[in-house]
């Protein structure tokens, strides 16, 4: 039985798409598959300084063996960025939550993608999906200046369905000119900071799109609560009637079957949800793909075979 | 490891056999057996460019690789990018990335755990309902054939309702899914037996697929709204609700079969079961894996694939042995045992990776229901008559099994 706890990754590659931008590749440690996704998915990354950070999947998920992250420098941020830019390096470990994808494709015959910065990530899957199902499409891609926009290579072969719109050459992307109609056979993919999303926000619902059109991810880190432990953990079994310490080695789902607690499984990749199981107490270090941020949030189950505690102590019931 | 390449000439007895003869199918182990000994893919020279696939690893490995094993030109003998499919293909089980991810993705959550704690209660008292009428009037002991009286009766009546369909013409279901899944195997007597019914029994179920059929709080009205959110297009809504009405209603039904087999056959668990419910989860688990009601699936290799000393060459199409990897000794012990024991976890019952059973909680939900409200009735399953099997050409499933409940407290 599968037990790795603490799902690892190594660095396998790191360069530069534009100036402030890096891009590193990811893969298991002994090459087995990563786990399934799909366009608009992220992942989360562990660094070895203990911070936490989404990123996007902008790689090829026909190459089940490696992840494709891009990470922005960002010059506000805290330190998880800067990190990855001066320290991090090939060969370094990152722990691994998800991936998950609240920003799916959906079927359509047409798609606008919006992206802004390094909001293009999510966008690269979805422009080859659409490549490859036959649907039209277009991207507006704006950045402060070209030499910031990453992947304007990679971009360059679709020819003029992709607008590049440098700021400081060309002004705000013209957001009027192709969002202007409401359309029926279109969707809209929007991932960039803020102010682009108000923007288009605004473009489409003033000309009157219906609103499941617009579909946009907020580029800004999110919060992640408490960090995320490396340090063992004990978690409480009410049924079994005993506690158990979760070291890094292991997962919960190994810890509770190895006191003797009843606990079925199928994938043990945080997909199927055979485990799920009810939190008593305690606050759970999601990690699966199937929770959404609402259910994260609630924090009453929790799926043991990847899943974790982001407190001293987790109450189960098992 | 040899490094020969096999030849014909090498190729092992069990090679020739045809895994969908009437003998096979009615007692698939000791093939089984002789397939995973020959190596971990085998040709099947009964059909052209098929392979064998039997042994846990290999399996396993195999349905978690979408990306060479593909599922779009049919999980069936028949190839779809050679021959027309019988009716148009599923959007779930015969699709790929990236056509498969939307359905999916909009079916998950409607079948998921979480969604289902709202049914628990309902099908609980339903399951109780069930078994307090047919155990009425009835003496110490009932009689009765377990098959039709409960492994069909008791999914039949809830299920359905829970996509919401109407209640006339549910006896399309069975007949529909037995030649569903006859229709994945080669086109022997099994299939020419369903196939004049066929376009009937297809027309009815894909008429309940429609919006103005279905309930409005039921599965599919679910999956409709999906379709009105963008999530996935009004044209592939009916093709959603058709793989629920496909896939959910014969497999459960032989899924408690199974169960219930395993019950009548092993008392003390049975005992167990009854002093503590909650083993009815992994009782139903296991005996997903003892009986494997689903046995098979193809597919097909996308490019030239390496399994141990062959190459599967492109194009064709791999059965693999859901049955056999469940029963593989390299990676159970004594496979061939119900064990309550045992932690069936990791079994490939349901599959496993992208395509693996949508609907598996709804199957569990279903025998937790069943399983508990009959511990609490009845002290003992015992086997009245050997079982008979029902033949089809993917399902291990039973005609008949006659059974003796010995009423508890009386």
């Amino acid at each position: 039985m599968d037990s790795t706890a603490v799902d690892r990754l190594v660095v396998t590659g790191k360069s530069s798409a534009a100036e402030g931008v890096a891009v590193l590749e990811l893969a298991r440690p002994d090459g087995r598959r990563l786990p399934d996704w799909t366009p608009g998915a992220h992942i989360d990354v562990t660094l070895a300084n203990g911070e936490t950070r989404q990123y996007s999947l902008c790689g090829d998920r026909w190459d089940a063996h490696r992840y494709r992250v891009a990470v922005l420098r960002e010059v506000d941020g805290r330190g998880g960025s800067a990190y990855v830019h001066d320290e991090l390096a090939a060969g370094d470990p990152v722990t691994l939550g998800g991936p998950r994808n609240n920003f799916a494709m959906v079927p359509s015959a047409r798609y606008v993608f919006v992206a802004g910065g390094i909001g293009i990530t999510p966008l690269l899957p979805m422009i080859r999906q659409a490549e490859r199902v036959g649907a039209e499409w277009t991207l507006l891609y704006g950045g402060r200046r070209r030499a910031s926009m990453a992947f304007l290579d990679d971009l360059a072969r679709y020819g003029d369905r992709v607008h590049v719109v440098p700021q400081d050459e060309a002004g705000l992307l013209p957001l009027a000119s192709w969002l202007g109609e409401p359309r029926t056979d279109t969707v809209v993919y929007c991932c960039g900071p803020a102010p682009l999303l108000a923007a288009v926000e605004q473009t489409v619902a003033t000309v009157g799109w219906a609103p499941h059109r617009l579909r946009t991810e907020r580029f800004t880190a999110t919060e992640v609560g408490a960090p995320v432990r490396d340090a063992p953990f004990t978690v409480e079994l009410t049924r079994t009637g005993t506690t158990v310490t979760v070291t890094p080695q292991i997962s919960v789902l190994a810890a509770a079957r190895d006191a003797g607690a009843t606990t079925l499984s199928s994938c043990e990749k945080g997909t199927c949800g055979t485990c799920e199981t009810t939190v008593l107490g305690g606050v759970p270090d999601h990690r699966d793909s199937i929770l959404a941020d609402h259910e994260r949030a609630a924090g009453d189950c929790m799926f043991p075979c990847v899943s974790r505690s982001c407190t001293d102590r987790l109450v189960l019931d098992l | 490891m040899t490094t020969t390449p096999v030849t014909s000439t090498a190729l092992p007895a069990v090679a020739a056999v045809d895994p969908f003869s009437p003998e096979v199918l009615a007692d698939p182990l000791p093939f089984q057996a002789a397939l995973r000994d020959a190596g971990p893919v085998v040709p099947l020279t009964r059909y052209d460019d098929l392979y064998g696939m039997g042994r846990y690893a290999d399996v396993h490995a195999a349905l978690v690789d979408w990306q060479r094993f593909c599922s779009s030109a049919g999980v069936g003998l028949s190839n779809f990018r050679r021959e027309a499919p019988w009716r148009p293909p599923s959007l779930l089980l015969e699709a790929d990335p990236p056509h498969h991810d939307a359905p999916r993705r909009v079916l998950a959550p409607i079948l998921g755990p979480r969604a289902l704690r709202r049914l628990r209660e309902r099908w609980f008292a339903v399951a109780e309902e069930h078994v307090d009428a047919l155990l009425a009037g009835a003496g110490p002991v009932l009689e009765v054939d377990a098959m039709p009286a409960l492994a069909e009766a008791f999914p039949l009546r809830v299920f359905p309702d829970a996509v919401g369909i109407p209640r006339e013409g549910r006896e399309h279901l069975l007949p529909y899914g037995d030649h569903l899944f006859n229709a994945f195997g080669p086109p022997n007597d099994l299939v020419a037996k369903g196939a004049p019914h066929v376009a009937e029994h297809a027309g009815w179920v894909n008429a309940q697929c429609a919006r103005e059929v279905l309930s409005d709080d039921g599965f599919g009205a679910e999956i409709w709204a999906a379709a009105d959110r963008g999530d996935i297009t009004h044209d592939q809504a009916p093709l959603v609700v058709r793989s629920l009405l496909s896939a959910g209603v014969d497999t459960t039904v032989h899924g408690l079969g199974a169960v219930l087999r395993a019950m009548a056959t092993h008392p003390g668990a049975w005992d167990r079961l009854r002093a503590d419910p909650t083993l009815s989860r992994v009782a139903f688990e296991e005996a997903i894996r003892w009986e494997s009601p689903v046995q098979t699936f193809f597919r097909t290799a996308e490019v030239d694939v390496p399994v141990g000393d062959t190459v599967v060459p492109e194009g064709a199409k791999i059965l693999m042995f859901l049955g056999s990897a469940n029963h593989d000794p390299r990676h159970w012990d004594d496979p061939d045992a119900f064990d309550l024991d045992r932690d069936p976890s990791g079994h490939v019952g349901f599959g496993m990776g992208l395509h693996q059973c949508v609907g598996q909680h709804v199957a569990r939900l279903e025998a937790e229901a069943l399983l508990t409200a009959l511990a609490a009735r009845v002290a003992r399953i015992e086997v009245a008559a050997e079982p008979t099997r029902h033949l089809n050409n993917t399902m291990h499933a039973f005609a008949t099994q006659p059974v003796r409940l010995h009423l508890a407290g009386l």
